[in-house]
C-alpha cells in the first residue's frame, strides 16, 4: 500500500537513512550560505553602479557627473554631510615642485595635522600623508629616523625631515600596480582611483619612502569635522580597502592655492610652486641653495626637494 | 631591348612620383608648423616662449604678494587704573622725550623703572643700535635714517641680508593664499612676526599630534610578541 502512494520521505516514511540524508542536506544548505555570505554583504555595500563604474581616465564627462553626483549622496548618507566633489584637472604649463628648508623645520608636527584636518584621515588612527622624522645629526639615512618622539622641539642632536610622497618622476609605486588604479598626471601629481584600486597594497611595498597609506577600516569622521571642499582624486572620504597618498593637496593647488601643510608650517620652512614658472620661488631655491634628495641611489627622481640654509 | 627600356622608364616615373610626394608632403609639414607654434615638435621652443609670456605677465599680474605690517609704533600700557577705573597707554616719546638717553646701555638689568623683566638677548647690540634716540616712536638705521616701526623690515634687513634675500624669493618666512598669482592674493609674514625682535632665536615649541600609525606603535607589537 506504502508503495502505491509516494509520501513525504522523513516525515512519513522515516528511516536512518532519510535522517542521515536529512542531516547533510541542512548541513549542506548551511555552508553554502556561509560561503556566500561575503558576497551578499558586497551587494549590501555597493550599488550595481559602483560596481559597473569605468576607470577614471576612460570616463567621459556625463560619466564622471553620475559618478560624482553618486558619490556626494553616499557622502550624505554615511557621514550626513553636504560635500562638493570637483574634478580637478592638471594646469597646462605646470609641473608641481615642493622644497623643505631642513635648517628651519623643528619637527613641531603642525603639517601632520593639517593634512590630517584637510584631507579626511581617519580620526580614530589620526592618519596623515606626512611623517617627520626625528634625525640624527650628519645623515640622511631614512632607516635611522625616529617617528616617536615628543616634547618640546628642536633637540639639538636632533633634525627633522618631514616625508611625505614625493611625487617621482619615475614612480615605483605607478609600475607595480596591477590594474592601473594609480598614475601620473602631467603637472607631475600621483594619483589613485580610490574606485578603482583593488586594495593589493603593491604599491605601498613599492614605495621606498613608506608615502602610501592603506584604508584598514572606513574612516570616521565627524559631521563637523568633514572638509567638504573635495576632489574626486584627492580628499573625498575614500572607501574601505584602498590605498591613499598625498596629492600635493591637488584639489587646493589646481585652483591656484598652496597645499595645506604648508600654510600650516610656523616656521616657514616649506615652499611650493611650479617648476616650469623661471620666477618662482622653487626655482630660485633650486638654483641658489644646497638641495637634496631622498635616496637618490634608487632613481625614482622625486619632485621633492630639501635644503639647508 | 624594348623590355629593358620600358624598365628603365617605369623607374624614372616611379623616382620622379616619389620626389614629387615627398616634395608636397615637406612642404606641407613646414607650412603647417609655421601656422601652429605649439606644433608637437616645437615642444621645448614653444614652452620657453610659454614661460617668457608668463614672465611679460608677472609685471602686471591679477594679484599681489602682501607683507603683514606691524599695526604701527607700540604704545606702552601704564601700571594701574585712574579713579574711574579706566587704563591707558601712552606713546614712548611720553616718556623718552623728557630723559636723555643712554646711548650704551644694553640690557635691561641697568633698568629699574620701566621695561623690567624684558629679555633681551639678540647679540651685543645696544637698545639705541636700532631704537632712535631722537625719535622714540621710530627706529633708526645704522647710517641715521629714520625707519617707522612698520617698516621694522628694512631695519632688520642691514644685518640679516642673507635672510632678506631669502625672504624677497620665497624661501624664508612662509605664506598663505595662492601659489599662482594670476588666481589670487598670496600673504607673507614680516621678521616680527615670528621672531621677537628683543629675542629673535625661534622659540621651541611642544609636539601635541601624532599618527597612530604602524612606524608609531612598536612598543604594542613588542608587548604582543613577548
Amino acid at each position: 500500500m506504502a508503495e502505491q502512494k509516494p509520501s513525504l520521505p522523513v516525515v512519513e516514511n522515516f528511516s536512518r537513512r532519510a535522517a542521515v540524508k536529512g542531516a547533510f542536506a541542512t548541513l549542506g544548505a548551511g555552508a553554502f550560505v556561509a560561503a556566500v555570505s561575503p558576497l551578499r554583504q558586497a551587494a549590501k555595500n555597493s550599488t550595481a553602479a559602483e560596481f559597473m563604474q569605468q576607470h577614471y581616465q576612460e570616463l567621459t564627462a556625463e560619466q564622471k557627473a553620475e559618478v560624482i553626483a553618486r558619490l556626494e549622496e553616499e557622502a550624505k548618507e554615511n557621514y550626513g554631510v553636504d560635500v562638493q566633489i570637483a574634478d580637478d584637472r592638471p594646469i597646462p604649463n605646470t609641473k608641481f615642485v615642493y622644497a623643505i628648508n631642513l635648517s628651519v623645520c623643528n619637527g613641531n608636527g603642525k603639517c601632520v595635522e593639517a593634512c590630517h584636518k584637510e584631507n579626511n584621515h581617519d580620526r580614530d588612527t589620526n592618519q596623515s600623508y606626512i611623517r617627520v622624522l626625528e634625525m640624527p645629526k650628519g645623515t640622511m639615512d631614512m632607516e635611522q629616523g625616529s617617528t616617536t618622539y615628543s616634547g618640546a622641539v628642536p633637540k639639538d642632536d636632533k633634525f627633522y625631515l618631514p616625508v611625505q610622497c614625493q611625487q617621482c618622476d619615475e614612480p615605483p609605486c605607478v609600475d607595480v600596480c596591477p590594474v592601473k588604479a594609480t598614475w601620473k598626471e602631467e603637472d607631475g601629481i600621483v594619483v589613485v582611483d580610490y574606485n578603482w584600486c583593488i586594495g593589493c597594497r603593491y604599491c605601498e611595498a613599492a614605495c621606498p619612502y613608506h608615502a602610501r597609506r592603506f584604508n584598514w577600516k572606513q574612516p570616521t569622521v565627524p559631521p563637523e569635522d568633514v572638509n567638504p571642499d573635495q576632489s574626486y582624486l584627492s580628499n573625498r572620504i575614500r572607501p574601505v580597502g584602498v590605498v591613499e597618498k598625498c596629492t600635493f593637496c591637488l584639489h587646493r593647488t589646481r585652483r591656484g592655492k598652496l597645499p595645506a601643510c604648508l600654510e600650516a608650517c610656523p616656521t616657514g620652512a616649506r615652499v611650493f610652486g611650479n617648476i616650469l614658472d623661471p620666477d618662482s620661488s622653487i626655482r630660485w631655491i633650486l638654483n641658489h641653495k644646497r638641495v637634496y634628495i631622498l635616496k637618490e641611489e634608487l632613481g625614482t627622481k622625486p619632485a621633492f626637494f630639501y635644503y639647508f640654509d | 631591348m624594348k623590355k629593358l627600356k620600358l624598365r628603365i622608364t617605369n623607374l624614372v616615373f616611379a623616382t620622379t612620383v616619389f620626389l614629387v610626394v615627398i616634395m608636397t608632403f615637406g612642404l606641407y609639414l613646414k607650412r603647417a608648423e609655421r601656422g601652429n607654434p605649439h606644433h608637437d615638435r616645437a615642444d621645448v621652443r614653444g614652452l620657453l616662449q610659454v614661460a617668457n609670456d608668463d614672465k611679460v605677465e608677472s609685471d602686471d599680474k591679477a594679484f599681489a604678494v602682501v607683507v603683514h605690517r606691524p599695526a604701527g609704533p607700540p604704545r606702552v600700557a601704564l601700571a594701574g587704573v585712574d579713579p574711574q577705573g579706566r587704563r591707558g597707554e601712552v606713546a614712548c616719546s611720553t616718556c623718552h622725550s623728557v630723559r636723555k638717553a643712554n646711548l650704551e646701555n644694553k640690557t635691561t638689568d641697568t633698568l629699574n623703572e620701566f621695561h623690567e623683566g624684558l629679555v633681551v638677548n639678540h647679540g651685543k647690540l645696544a637698545c639705541y643700535a636700532c631704537h632712535n634716540p631722537d625719535d622714540s616712536d621710530s627706529l633708526r638705521l645704522a647710517d641715521g635714517t629714520n625707519v617707522a616701526y612698520q617698516d621694522v623690515m628694512t631695519l632688520c634687513s642691514q644685518c640679516h641680508g642673507q635672510q632678506a634675500t631669502a625672504f624677497a624669493h620665497g624661501a624664508h618666512g612662509g605664506m598663505n593664499g595662492h601659489w599662482d598669482l594670476t588666481r589670487g592674493p598670496q600673504m607673507k609674514n614680516n621678521c616680527v612676526d615670528c621672531h621677537d625682535p628683543h629675542s629673535p632665536s625661534f622659540p621651541s615649541m611642544i609636539v601635541d599630534f601624532k599618527p597612530k600609525d604602524r612606524f608609531n606603535a612598536p612598543a604594542e607589537h613588542d608587548q604582543e610578541g613577548q
